[in-house]
C-alpha cells in the first residue's frame, strides 16, 4: 500500500488536534472520576458485608470481561441514547472503572489492621468519621494503584468509540486510516500515549502527596 | 430491543460464510492464532527472565508502556503501513497479548517458594531440571492466568479487525454502523453482533477458568482452596489488569 506522510497536515490542523484532544479528555476522564466516586461507597459496603462482596465482586469480573466495542454498542439499547451520544463511551468507561476499583477499594479496606480501627474507636472516632479519617486514607495507596490502571486504560479505550463515530483522538485515527494519512494517525496515537503517561505520573505523584506517612515509613525503614 | 432480537434469531443470519457461526469461528481463529504465537514467545522469555533474574526491566517496562498504547491506532496503522491482510492484524494482536503472558510467567516463576527451589537443588537437580520439574509446574496457575487475560484482551481487540476489512464478529457492528443506524440492517445488526461478542467473551472466560482449575497440579490446588476459604472472593490471578479495548 502506498502510504502518504503529508507532514504539512500537522501545522495546518493544530486547532482540530487541540479540539480532538479536549474531547478525548472529556470522554475519558469524566467517567474515571465518576467511577472513583461511585466505587468508594460500593467498596465500603463490600468490605463491611460479605453478602454484598459475594455479589459485587463476581459482577465486577463479568462486566470487566465484556469487550468495550460490545458494551459501547449496547448502551443505546439499554439506556435509549442516540448512537452518537458521548454517554455511549462514557458509561462503559465508568463501568470498567467501577469494576476495577470496587475490588481495589474492598481489598484495601479489608487490609486495614483490626487494631488500627480499634484504636481509632477507642480514642473516640464515630464510625463515619473513622472511615473518612482513618480507614479511607490508609486505603489510598491501593486505590491510587487501581485508579492509575483505570485512567491509563480509559485513554486508549476512548479511541474505540471512534468505530461508531465518537472518539476524540480516536476519530483522527479512523479518519487518517480512511484518508491514507499516516501523519494524522501517528499524531493521534502519540498524543494518546503521551497524555496517558502524563496522567499516570500525575496520579502517582498525587497519591504520594496525600499520603505523607508512607514516605516517612519508607525513610525510617532504611 | 425487539428488532435486535429479531435480527439475532433470524435463521438467515445463522448460516453461510457471513452468518454468525462462521464469524464466531473466524473470531476464535484469529484469537487462537494470536495467543499461540504470543505464548510461544512470552512463556519461554518470561521463564528465562524469572529463572535467571536478568532482564526484569523488560517485564515491567513492556506492561506499563503497552497499556497506554491505543490498540485501535496500532492495528490500523500497521495495516496502513503494510497491507490489508491477516498478518499485520495478527502482529498487532500479538503485541497486545505479549505483556500479560510475559508478566504472568515471570511472576509465576519468581513466586515459587525459595525453599522449594533450594530443596530441588539439594536433591541434585540442575538449573534446567529445576525450571522444568519444579518452577514451571508451580508457576502454572499464574502462567495460565496470564494466558487467560491475554486471550480476553485479544477477543475484545479482534473486533477491530473488521474495521480494516477482515472478518470476525466486529463485522456486524461495523457493517451495521456503515448501513446507518436507522436501517433494518443498521442498529439491530450492531446490537445483535455486540451481544454475540459479549456472550463469546464470557463463555471463553468461563472455559479458561475451568481449564485453569483442571490443569493445575492437585498439590497447588489444595493450597489455593485453603487460601480461598480464608478470603473467598480472591482470585489467584493478578488483580490489576488494564484493558485497551
Amino acid at each position: 500500500m502506498n502510504v502518504d506522510w503529508p507532514w504539512p497536515w500537522l501545522p495546518r490542523n493544530v486547532d482540530k488536534i487541540v479540539e480532538a484532544t479536549g474531547e478525548h479528555l472529556y470522554l475519558a476522564l469524566l467517567p474515571v472520576l465518576a467511577g472513583l466516586v461511585i466505587s468508594v461507597p460500593l467498596g465500603w459496603a463490600a468490605s463491611r458485608w460479605p453478602a454484598v462482596r459475594l455479589v459485587l465482586v463476581p459482577l465486577a469480573g463479568v462486566l470487566y470481561t465484556i469487550p468495550s466495542l460490545a458494551l459501547i454498542t449496547l448502551v443505546p439499547l439499554l439506556l435509549g441514547t442516540k448512537i452518537i451520544d458521548p454517554l455511549n463511551v462514557q458509561v462503559p468507561l465508568a463501568i470498567y472503572t467501577i469494576a476495577l476499583l470496587v475490588r481495589s477499594v474492598t481489598d484495601a479496606l479489608l487490609a486495614v489492621p483490626g487494631e488500627v480501627t480499634a484504636a481509632a474507636t477507642a480514642i473516640g472516632f464515630r464510625p463515619a468519621k473513622r472511615f473518612l479519617a482513618v480507614e479511607l486514607p490508609l486505603a489510598v495507596p491501593v486505590i491510587v494503584a487501581g485508579l492509575r490502571v483505570a485512567a491509563v486504560s480509559a485513554m486508549s479505550l476512548t479511541a474505540v468509540g471512534a468505530l461508531i463515530g465518537i472518539g476524540g483522538l480516536g476519530g483522527l485515527i479512523t479518519e487518517g486510516f480512511r484518508r491514507n494519512n499516516a501523519v494524522e494517525m501517528v499524531v493521534a496515537i502519540a498524543l494518546i500515549l503521551v497524555i496517558a503517561l502524563i496522567i499516570d505520573a500525575l496520579l502517582l505523584l498525587a497519591g504520594k502527596v496525600i499520603t505523607p506517612w508512607t514516605r516517612v515509613r519508607q525513610g525510617a525503614a532504611k | 430491543m425487539n428488532s435486535t432480537l429479531n435480527w439475532l434469531f433470524d435463521p438467515a443470519h445463522w448460516s453461510g460464510p457471513t452468518g454468525i457461526p462462521a464469524r464466531i469461528l473466524e473470531h476464535l481463529g484469529y484469537t487462537a492464532l494470536t495467543v499461540l504465537i504470543a505464548a510461544a514467545i512470552a512463556v519461554p522469555l518470561g521463564a528465562i527472565i524469572g529463572h535467571t533474574g536478568r532482564g526484569t526491566f523488560l517485564v515491567a517496562g513492556l506492561s506499563n508502556g503497552l497499556r497506554a498504547l491505543p490498540e485501535l491506532g496500532l492495528l490500523t496503522l500497521l495495516v496502513l503501513l503494510t497491507y490489508v491482510g491477516l498478518l499485520p492484524v495478527v502482529v498487532a494482536l500479538v503485541i497486545l497479548a505479549l505483556p500479560p503472558i510475559l508478566a504472568g510467567t515471570y511472576a509465576g516463576i519468581r513466586n515459587v517458594d525459595a525453599s522449594v527451589v533450594d530443596a530441588a537443588r539439594g536433591m541434585g537437580m540442575r538449573g534446567s531440571t529445576v525450571l522444568w520439574k519444579v518452577e514451571l509446574p508451580n508457576a502454572l496457575p499464574l502462567i495460565l492466568g496470564g494466558i487467560r487475560s491475554a486471550t480476553l484482551q485479544v477477543i475484545a481487540t479482534a473486533t477491530i479487525a473488521a474495521y480494516v476489512a477482515l472478518g470476525g464478529l466486529g463485522r456486524f457492528v461495523i457493517d451495521g454502523n456503515n448501513a446507518g443506524a436507522g436501517s433494518p440492517n443498521g442498529y439491530p445488526q450492531m446490537a445483535a453482533g455486540a451481544i454475540v461478542i459479549a456472550v463469546l467473551a464470557l463463555v471463553v472466560e468461563g472455559v479458561l477458568e475451568i481449564v485453569q482449575r483442571v490443569a493445575v497440579s492437585p498439590g497447588l490446588r489444595n493450597v489455593a482452596t485453603r487460601k480461598r476459604t480464608a478470603r473467598i472472593w480472591r482470585k489467584p490471578t493478578p488483580d490489576l489488569v488494564g484493558r485497551s479495548t
